[in-house]
């Protein structure tokens, strides 16, 4: 790999670089009076529910110092909860318990910890030791996610979760984040946590790194990254959509999950989305935000803009995962063919299917080659 | 990088024609005509104050400058002693940068008798030998910026009555006549009696006259006998390192509404080069009252001095001046001094995090620590810097244990950081370090953020990101101090501080680059497989 890539080849792959982001898209399309819906986790929640987006279920909040040490008692019923600073950026400060051990709290990784040392981490929540610029912050315990059984293969401990880029309202880009050992179980890029490229017609895998690096099989579970597919990949698509209404920011990301239970959730919105997602899925973000930039006409509905999004931005270079299916109608084709037809519930394509998927992707070398042509 | 990042390829818009000016552009041109203002304003407004008052460009800058000594000679006879001495006053050509007396038990004024300045010394009572000095520094004016009182400003003068006695009154009448019949200006009225007075060309009439007088004085009568104003002036040739020199004479003629200087012995019209005018006003160069062999002798030599220096000697009273922010007390010249360099360190951070992405800890934080350095200067401040924020982050590593709230830890930091600098100060001082090391320069309370923000950072993301941020910090901030600390960018900022604007219209443009990062070339550089 070469260690540097030239302006004009960037340019050439429609690259969205840092300063053009915030210039020409976080500056002009979002208004600076609704940050705070994003910024705070809390109003996100809150406004998500009277909107009908599905959200992780709100548990607790805890505001003051003094609410600390009545925890106990509050946490009392709640086995498994993942307790979240407000304003918290990146993932920064939240802890995930899995379980209880007696009087113990555990972690995914099995470490145990302490009320006492719970009460310290909320302390420091409510301090602004994580939140942005060190303002004080207040903590929300959430209900934990149920992991989708179907990314079992894809995961390191953590629960993968989805960023989809809104442009307008509209999808515009998707990547999978998985964790890995070196991420320690946290889906953070920077950590080294993978970044999978999803198709955004048909939530396929089209391409993974990390670090910055093109990587094929995940290097704690040994899956072939590239044979992975994003079941009820529309429904993602429509909840992500539906967020515009919620934020009012034109360019923003959602943070998606999925759980086994209630299907995809709303983790948080991000007004200021990285832009690693376009070495994830190796193509630039700038074509399709300047194809929505042109358009004079805005869909008003979210289902409408996912319909939009599905036929303008489908790769048409992507080999298809079967002859006579393509496109949005990927899963509605397949899933039957995997599992019960009436089964709406988040159930993944079966391992049958997604290894005929990896097989018909075949080598990546001729992916390569294909998206070159 | 240098592409403009306007029209990057779009399939969608494959189609239409470009035109050079894209809208998007044409949208913005007010912006950058507004820059482009505001880099005009800025150069012109330092354009005309150089010109205007000599403040030049580079801070090394030297002009020649002309000293010039008059040491009086006389024999005091006991009696109260007056001694007048003609001084120079605009010389054409020339500009007095200053002037002084020196003259053991003399009182000294500088009077002005219409027109002319005569210096005065003068004492009680003074026996014997005395000498008195008076020493003044020209500078040569540039052509262009000639201080010659302007032609309109000068009341017209009169020609002098002139008194001659039998036999001079005829033989002067005659060489009037033939002088007049041969000419038709006042030039050509002097440079003919010049001719007839010349040695070789001498008759009967010029020679009797050349008897009674020397030819400068008979050459002035003649003239104001025609009714063409004229007058004596006494010029000094300059010449580098000359002593005990007189004075020249010449005669200025009154013409065309200005006076001309004629060289009476060679008849040639105009200033010879490096000659100062003198005396042009009054009648005598020296007068003593109370002694006697008087006599004034002059010696001079060629100096140079600070342009700098020499513009501020001129800026009294101009106009562009009450821009100067040499008019302030010295201590907040000082002040002012940093305070105008922290623009150029705000244009190197912006520099470094918008076009080539350096990540710092604190966005202005290396603007802080670079002022710092420009006090301890760039080494020990280095190391005072490397050794005040490592030996925090290892008490910060125990005051986490302590589980403190913020703020607390932010204020616990404070005195820690103000703890190690006192010590740090000491110790130095105990090992004779203590000429650069002032350590209460770093600003504490950024200190303190900066640990607390790595020690944050060495938590959550690890100690290679700590490396990357702290690295690139200091990285701006030595750049910062390298541009900060260069002389021509303390004296531009301080003699010229409208080029500002220019630092401002940079940073706009700055920050409406959208083009790639220099680190997005590497970040992205994987996406060379997917072309």
């Amino acid at each position: 790999m070469t260690r540097y890539i030239s302006p004009a080849r960037l340019q050439r792959l429609g690259m969205l670089g840092m300063n053009c982001r915030n210039v020409r898209y976080i500056s002009r399309y979002n208004d600076r009076a609704n940050y705070p819906l994003v910024d705070n986790k809390l109003k996100t929640k809150l406004l998500a529910e009277d909107l009908g987006v599905a959200t992780p279920r709100l548990r607790l909040v805890v505001r003051t110092q003094h609410e600390i040490s009545d925890l106990g008692r509050r946490l009392a019923g709640l086995e498994g909860f993942a307790i979240k600073p407000a304003k918290g950026s990146g993932g920064k400060g939240i802890l995930v318990i899995a379980g209880r051990d007696g009087e113990q709290f555990r972690r995914p990784s099995g470490a145990t910890l302490t009320l006492a040392e719970l009460q310290r981490h909320l302390s420091n929540i409510l301090a602004g030791l994580y939140s942005l610029g060190g303002t004080p912050d207040l903590a929300i315990v959430e209900d934990l996610i149920q992991p989708d059984p179907a990314f079992a293969d894809y995961s390191f401990q953590g629960v993968p979760d989805i960023r989809i880029i809104l442009f307008r309202g509209y999808p515009v880009m998707a990547m999978l984040r998985l964790a890995t050992r070196a991420s320690n179980a946290k889906a953070n890029l920077h950590q080294g946590a993978l970044g999978v490229g999803l198709d955004l017609a048909s939530g396929q895998a089209l391409n993974a790194v990390q670090f910055g690096r093109p990587i094929r099989i995940h290097p704690d579970t040994g899956a072939d990254l590239l044979g992975l597919q994003v079941a009820n990949w529309e429904d993602l698509l429509q909840l992500a959509a539906r967020c515009y209404e919620l934020a009012g920011l034109g360019y923003m990301g959602a943070d998606l999950v999925v759980d086994a239970v209630r299907g995809p959730l709303l983790l948080e919105l991000n007004a200021r989305p990285g832009l690693a997602i376009q070495v994830a899925n190796g193509m630039g973000l700038l074509p399709r935000l300047q194809h929505l930039e042109a358009r004079r006409r805005l869909h008003h509905s979210p289902a409408a803009r996912v319909a939009y999004a599905i036929h303008a931005f489908r790769r048409r270079d992507l080999p298809a995962p079967a002859t006579t299916v393509s496109g949005a109608s990927a899963q509605q084709a397949t899933a039957p063919a995997a599992g019960p037809a009436d089964d709406r519930a988040d159930r993944p394509i079966d391992r049958p299917v997604r290894q005929q998927v990896g097989q018909l992707v075949g080598q990546p070398a001729d992916r390569v080659t294909d998206a070159a042509g | 990088m240098n592409q403009p990042p306007s029209d990057p390829p779009d399939p969608a818009a494959d189609a239409e024609p470009r035109s050079w000016l894209s809208p998007a552009l044409r949208a913005q041109l007010p912006f950058y005509v507004g820059v482009l203002l505001l880099t005009l304003v800025g150069i012109t407004l330092a354009w005309v104050r150089h010109i205007e008052l000599g403040i030049p460009w580079f801070p090394g800058a030297e002009r020649p400058v002309w000293l010039v000594e008059a040491r009086v000679d006389f024999i005091a006879t006991g009696s109260p002693v007056l001694a007048s001495l003609d001084l120079p006053s605009q010389p054409p050509g020339f500009r007095i940068v200053s002037e002084q007396a020196t003259s053991p038990g003399y009182g000294f004024a500088i009077v002005d008798e219409q027109g002319n300045r005569r210096g005065e010394w003068s004492k009680r009572s003074a026996d014997g030998p005395q000498t008195l000095f008076y020493k003044v520094q020209f500078v040569p004016v540039r052509p262009g910026e000639d201080n010659d009182v302007p032609a309109g400003d000068q009341p017209t003068p009169r020609a002098r009555p002139v008194f001659w006695e039998e036999p001079e009154a005829t033989a002067a009448e005659q060489l009037i006549a033939a002088a007049y019949a041969r000419s038709s200006t006042p030039e050509s009225l002097t440079r003919e009696l010049i001719k007839l007075l010349a040695p070789e060309t001498a008759d009967q009439n010029a020679a009797l006259l050349l008897a009674e007088s020397d030819r400068a004085t008979l050459l002035t009568r003649l003239l104001n006998s025609a009714e063409v104003p004229a007058r004596l002036a006494r010029g000094l040739a300059l010449q580098d390192a000359r002593r005990r020199q007189s004075l020249r004479t010449f005669v200025e003629v009154w013409a065309d509404g200005r006076w001309l200087t004629f060289d009476p012995r060679t008849g040639q019209l105009g200033l010879p080069k490096d000659v100062l005018l003198w005396q042009r006003v009054g009648s005598s160069l020296l007068d003593v009252t109370g002694g006697l062999e008087s006599d004034v002798r002059f010696a001079m030599l060629r100096q140079t001095v600070p342009a700098l220096q020499l513009a501020r000697a001129d800026w009294q009273g101009a106009g562009l001046a009450l821009f100067s922010l040499y008019q302030l007390p010295i201590e907040e010249q000082g002040m002012f001094r940093v305070l105008l360099l922290l623009p150029l360190g705000a244009l190197v951070v912006a520099f470094m995090r918008i076009i080539v992405g350096v990540r710092t800890s604190g966005t202005f934080m290396p603007v802080l620590i670079a002022v710092a350095f420009l006090q301890t200067s760039l080494l020990p401040g280095l190391i005072a810097f490397v050794t005040v924020v490592g030996a925090g982050l290892l008490l910060r590593g125990y005051l986490s244990a302590l589980n403190l709230l913020l703020v607390a830890r932010i204020a616990t930091l404070i005195l820690i950081v103000i703890f190690i600098t006192s010590a740090i100060s000491v110790l130095g001082y105990h090992l004779g370090f203590n000429t650069g090391l002032t350590m209460s320069i770093f600003p504490t309370v950024i200190l303190a953020w900066t640990i607390e923000r790595m020690s944050i950072l060495w938590e959550e993301e690890g100690a290679h990101e700590v490396m990357v941020q702290g690295g690139g910090s200091l990285l701006v901030a030595v750049l910062a101090y390298a541009i900060m600390q260069a002389p021509l960018a303390s004296h531009l900022t301080f003699n010229f501080p409208e080029l500002h604007l220019v630092v401002l219209a940079l940073i706009l443009l700055i920050g409406r680059y959208t083009g790639y990062r220099l680190s997005e070339l590497r970040r992205f550089r994987a996406m060379a497989d997917y072309e």
